[in-house]
């Protein structure tokens, strides 16, 4: 076993090329991710998810992606073949995103699509994949499998969905999971309970988590490292649970911006936005 | 102002909201809050007139509702949705979207109005010609906050109004809205599953579960979390929770 951590990202640059001018979405970010689970925060349009969608080349044919280095395990993601690429997306990094909604198949029960992601990627037989679907669903912690496993995507709750869409990610037992807003269309409570699940999930099977969200507090309650990132740039990163020692302005704003139900504030703070945190960072 | 007695809504088989009821007083703003599929939606629907299978009694000033709603209705009570990108029209300027009301209710004056009302909601002049694509979240939000309350309304009813939005913006928003509720003496009814949200808006607030109201508590019982109903405590215990990491 080498020593190198799984995802080494150096000086990313994303851009996005239009008729009317280039958007800089990435400027600069690097990261290094080992088994552990790192938050990225930001707002929209702050070039989080763009971050995430890099590191599996994801990105629209148009955009311009570069960096110093770009890295999963020994694959250079910026010059992998697409042959490569298809190697690693699925199998060795799982994708979940938003809204299970709009990213399940609403014409395939969720058992068949997870049965489709496992036989994606090993050689397994009809039965065999049912089975091992609904122990998916199981690990999941999904009470009645066997009616899930059957069950279309419209006929389940949100919460549901999105644990049939962890069940499809994990089914090839990927070594890096990048978890993009996995739960912002969910009620509270059903989020905790589905970031504890992926907690979990992740912890048991030793694998890395990438946890994109705005949800600044709600990210340093599972991860281990918060990055905060502003215009297509990192503004600080540190460990999650130092977040109230944050320093930069851009995370004190996020954080006190938020309404509390302990404490009365007749008016919240807004976010003013110094055009220092826009300059390049070294 | 508002009074809602047994208030009962079925769908088919469906039994979405069982026996709910309360009442809003004059300047007053009360929340509803639970989890998706607890009804507080489909309340604040029917109150809207946007469902109209409902038994029970709504009552606004004293006078019992009718199902179908007259137009002095909708000038009296205006609704401001979740998701601003699906609550505005995409073909429409912005201009368009403020006109229509206007032009609903046969009130004149259209071009002033319309500025004011982009004045009031911190939209630059600019934004008044261009289509909700080219606006951010946070604006098109205001955008439809103008849009109810151009017509001058006295009751405004919001469900989930910041949940679509970043923190940032939300924070914004939610000033925006206890300025024009100060300002226009607004009597307002806010769904939100967000304890924070709520408790930051609203004087008392209605825990719904399973289409019933299962507490009914004030701001100072809700902060304090001095709840007696298991479900309250658990969203109380839940908010606290996530809340532990914020200094």
């Amino acid at each position: 076993m080498s020593t190198a951590p799984l995802v080494e990202v150096k000086n990313l640059r994303v851009d996005f090329p239009s008729a009317t001018g280039v958007t800089h979405a990435v400027r600069g970010v690097s990261f290094s991710l080992g088994k552990e689970k790192l938050g990225i925060v930001g707002e929209s349009g702050s070039g989080k998810s763009v971050t995430g969608r890099a590191l599996m080349r994801l990105l629209p044919a148009s955009t311009k992606a570069q960096a110093d280095v770009l890295r999963f395990g020994e694959t250079d993601i910026l010059h992998a073949s697409e042959r490569q690429m298809r190697a690693l997306r699925g199998r060795r990094i799982g994708l979940i995103l938003q809204d299970p909604k709009y990213s399940l198949n609403p014409v395939m029960t969720a058992g068949a699509q997870i049965a489709e992601a496992l036989r994606a990627h090993r050689r397994i037989g009809r039965r065999e994949a049912r089975e091992a679907s609904l122990d998916l669903l199981e690990g999941v912690k999904i009470r009645d499998p066997r009616r899930v496993h059957d069950a279309y995507p419209h006929e389940l709750s949100g919460g549901m969905g999105q644990r049939v869409m962890i069940a499809m990610m994990l089914a090839p037992n990927p070594e890096l999971l990048i978890a993009d807003e996995p739960t912002s269309a969910l009620d509270a409570s059903v989020q905790a309970e589905i970031l504890r699940l992926i907690e979990e999930l992740v912890d048991t099977r030793g694998m890395a988590l990438m946890l994109i969200s705005h949800d600044l507090p709600l990210v340093s309650h599972f991860c281990d490292r918060v990055a905060v990132m502003y215009a297509g740039q990192v503004m600080e990163e540190l460990p999650a649970a130092e977040l109230h020692k944050a320093t930069h302005g851009y995370t004190r704003g996020l954080l006190e911006c938020l309404p509390s139900l302990t404490e009365r504030r007749p008016r919240l703070p807004t976010l003013n936005r110094d055009p220092a945190w826009l300059a390049p960072r070294p | 102002m508002i009074e809602i007695e047994k208030l009962d809504i079925r769908f088919g088989a469906t039994h979405a909201v069982r026996g709910v009821s309360f009442q809003v007083s004059l300047g007053e703003t009360f929340g509803l809050v639970g989890e998706s599929g607890s009804g507080k939606s489909t309340v604040l629907r029917a109150m809207a007139g946007l469902v109209q299978e409902w038994t029970g009694r709504i009552a606004v000033n004293g006078r019992p509702l009718a199902r179908r709603r007259d137009r002095a209705f909708f000038r009296m009570v205006q609704m401001v949705f979740q998701d601003p990108y699906g609550s505005l029209h995409p073909r429409q300027t912005v201009d368009r979207i403020l006109s229509e009301p206007l032009a609903v209710h046969g009130i004149g004056n259209a071009d002033a109005r319309i500025l004011r009302a982009l004045e009031e909601v911190a939209l630059p002049r600019a934004a008044r010609f261009r289509y909700p694509h080219q606006l951010s979240g946070g604006q098109r939000q205001r955008v439809a906050i103008a849009r109810a309350l151009i017509a001058a309304p006295s009751i405004l009813l919001l469900d989930e109004p910041t949940s679509a939005l970043d923190v940032s913006v939300q924070a914004e928003v939610l000033n925006l809205l206890s300025d024009l509720r100060a300002a226009r003496g607004l009597t307002c009814i806010l769904v939100s599953h967000n304890l924070a949200v709520v408790a930051h808006l609203c004087g008392r607030v209605a825990v719904m579960q399973g289409g019933r109201i299962v507490e009914e508590l004030d701001e100072a019982a809700l902060r304090a979390g001095r709840a007696a109903h298991p479900h309250t405590r658990d969203l109380i215990r839940l908010s606290h929770d996530l809340e532990g990491m914020t200094p």
